[in-house]
């Protein structure tokens, strides 16, 4: 029996998956278990699947996918701190017919940049917004960030976050939900197959909305592990994330087509 | 001869913006600059030229917003006073590390903090060395006339994208509230998309399948590519120093003292020469048009001719003058003389400074 090479199985008929060509090469900066990887994947190939890799103007934010714009192979442009919205409002404003999304942590998104977030929100931008909610600070290293849990331990809470001196968990995707500019809210999680379905299902919505023009911005949240940040192992950090992370920030569809969705 | 009008020094700004064929202006309200905003949202530029118009929520806002739009290849430009150009220096330390052309224009009024909305000279320092963290540059250029706010929105998008840079059109309370004949220039035509992506490889526009694609970005975590990065910005400032510098001498062939001035206080400056000679003062103006790049060759020059003495008048507590310090470098006494705070000196003042800490010793 002769061996069987390489060769032999990389061929056109037993191809079943293949990376999209809008991802790069670039080995990824993530930690092993994060949900960016996938979070960027469905990304780029819900924007290859509809063919807009020539119109598509990607906005990096600064956090952990600071270095989005190393994966993601299209244009993209790197924001200052929580500014994304606003970079975003700047380019889809001079060309309304490019498809224009940011890619934002809860830091950027939801504590530094909040007013950009709520007023391109408010302005109803016809942009995407891609938030990734860890509930943690991961690039700087595990520091609080808006939508840390009460009693989460971060290296800025290190006894637990108390909400009567910090705060409380930020829930500001439910808040730009109620903006009447916001078109598609929803939240979603990719630490299963059948949720990242979900979410890639979200985005090409999210996307569909913009590229056929409607009257608002689309929100998609991802609530994220970081079992850097969180101190667990992958499997452990989903577990976790699923215990205590999907109760506060439950998953599923916030507003549809400008409408809110009746609460169960 | 273009067509004349009398306006106020914001509102030419606004004027000459549409005509400079700019695509985009992203403000925030803000005295003594409202005008600017409040002329272009009255005048439609969407329905004149197509450009965009847009309160944003804030100057940190409307300066991101100059950002992408800039960075997409768009002539772009926003405005504010003082303290709301202190909220822009993130964003403009970003299109500095990114090296985005863009023109904004900082109508200056007394500080610090809230301070005034009378006009002032006080942020001098904050446009000339820097305002932002890191080691930049921006191109200065002080408007002395509404004539002046209106041409400098054009020479200001030329040279921002020859070096792709921020132009900063430092103005003041006096400049941009008073009214004066202005000469506007012709409509400029907008680029096309087709136009800016085949003309500006640089900007972010869509990636083309099959080719490489256009990142803009102020990040390299590699210090050895930040420090060549940091180089090669240092040898395009080098390079505007030596090409661009701009001013303009007033009876300086004869002159045995001159005052250094820019903006109103270089207005008033004239007046004080007229005076001076009246007594049988020979004294000159250097007025400076570009404040980066400083005219440091040209003042050198005039040492070598004899100057005694130099005043350095600027409606702030001595910014300018350390600048004509180093520039004199002990060839010639310097002193600086100016009111601030949001007090204007008068010409008399300025002669009286010039007799006392220049003449008088």
């Amino acid at each position: 029996m002769s061996t069987i090479t390489l060769e032999d199985i990389i061929k056109p008929e037993n191809l079943v998956y293949k990376k999209t060509e809008l991802l790069t090469d670039n080995v990824m900066s993530y930690c092993p278990g994060c949900g960016h990887g996938t979070a960027h994947r469905i990304t780029m190939e819900v924007i290859e699947e509809f063919d807009l890799e020539e119109k598509t103007i990607g906005i990096a934010p600064v956090g952990c996918s600071v270095l989005a714009y190393e994966f993601m192979n299209i244009d993209m442009i790197q924001a200052a701190h929580g500014r994304a919205p606003a970079v975003a409002t700047g380019i889809k404003r001079v060309y309304p017919n490019k498809i224009v999304f940011s890619y934002q942590g809860d830091g950027d998104l939801a504590a530094i940049g909040t007013a950009e977030t709520i007023h391109a929100c408010n302005r109803g931008e016809r942009i995407v917004i891609i938030f990734i909610n860890n509930g943690i600070y991961g690039m700087t290293g595990g520091q609080m960030a808006p939508t840390t849990l009460p009693g989460m331990i971060s290296s800025t809470s290190p006894y637990g976050r108390v909400v009567e001196s910090m705060g409380n968990p930020l829930k500001i995707t439910e808040l730009v939900a109620q903006l009447p500019g916001t078109y598609f809210v929803t939240r979603q999680a990719v630490h299963t197959p059948a949720a990242v379905r979900r979410t890639k299902r979200a985005i090409k919505k999210a996307f569909e909305n913009q590229l056929t023009n409607k009257p608002g911005l689309s929100f998609v949240e991802i609530v994220s592990n970081c079992n850097s940040g969180w101190k667990m192992t992958p499997v452990d950090s989903n577990i976790w994330m699923e215990e205590n992370m999907f109760p506060y920030y439950p998953l599923g569809d916030i507003k549809v087509d400008g409408e809110l969705v009746k609460q169960k | 001869m273009g067509e004349l009008r009398l306006m106020k020094g914001n509102e030419a700004l606004a004027e000459a913006a549409i005509r400079a064929g700019v695509d985009a202006y992203f403000g925030y309200p803000i005295t003594p600059q409202s005008e600017v905003i409040e002329y272009l949202m009255a005048e439609k530029p969407e329905e004149r030229t197509g450009m965009v118009v847009l309160q944003a929520e804030s100057e940190l806002a409307a300066i991101n917003m100059v950002y992408g739009a800039a960075g997409a290849g768009k002539k772009v430009m926003t405005s504010s006073s003082s303290p709301g150009v202190s909220l822009k220096q993130e964003g403009l330390s970003y299109i500095a590390g990114a090296e985005l052309p863009c023109v904004y224009a900082n109508v200056v009024r007394g500080g610090p903090g809230l301070g005034t909305i009378q006009p002032s000279q006080a942020d001098y320092f904050q446009s000339v060395k820097g305002g932002g963290h890191g080691d930049y540059k921006q191109i200065v250029l002080a408007p002395a006339s509404v004539q002046e706010m209106a041409d400098f929105v054009k020479l200001g998008f030329e040279l921002a994208f020859q070096y792709r840079i921020a132009v900063l059109i430092l103005s003041d309370g006096v400049i941009g509230q008073m009214m004066e004949k202005v000469e506007l220039f012709e409509q400029m035509p907008r680029m096309s998309d087709d136009e800016i992506a085949e003309k500006y490889p640089w900007a972010v526009t869509g990636k083309k399948k099959g080719a490489e694609r256009t990142i803009i970005t102020s990040l390299d975590l590699d210090s050895r590519k930040m420090e060549e990065h940091n180089h090669h910005l240092q040898r395009k400032y080098a390079e505007i120093i030596d090409k661009e510098v701009r001013y303009e001498l007033i009876q300086c062939d004869d002159a045995e003292y001159i005052i250094v001035a820019y903006g109103s206080s270089a207005r008033i400056a004239q007046k004080t020469i007229q005076l001076a000679r009246e007594k049988g003062i020979k004294v000159g103006l250097l007025r400076l048009i570009t404040l980066f790049p400083f005219p440091n060759v040209q003042i050198q020059e005039l040492c070598k001719r004899g100057i005694k003495g130099w005043l350095a008048v600027e409606m702030s507590a001595g910014q300018m003058v350390e600048d004509v310090m180093l520039a004199v470098n002990g060839n010639g006494k310097v002193a600086h003389y100016g009111r601030y705070g949001g007090i204007v000196h008068t010409p008399e003042e300025v002669l009286q400074a010039l007799e006392e800490k220049i003449i008088g010793e």
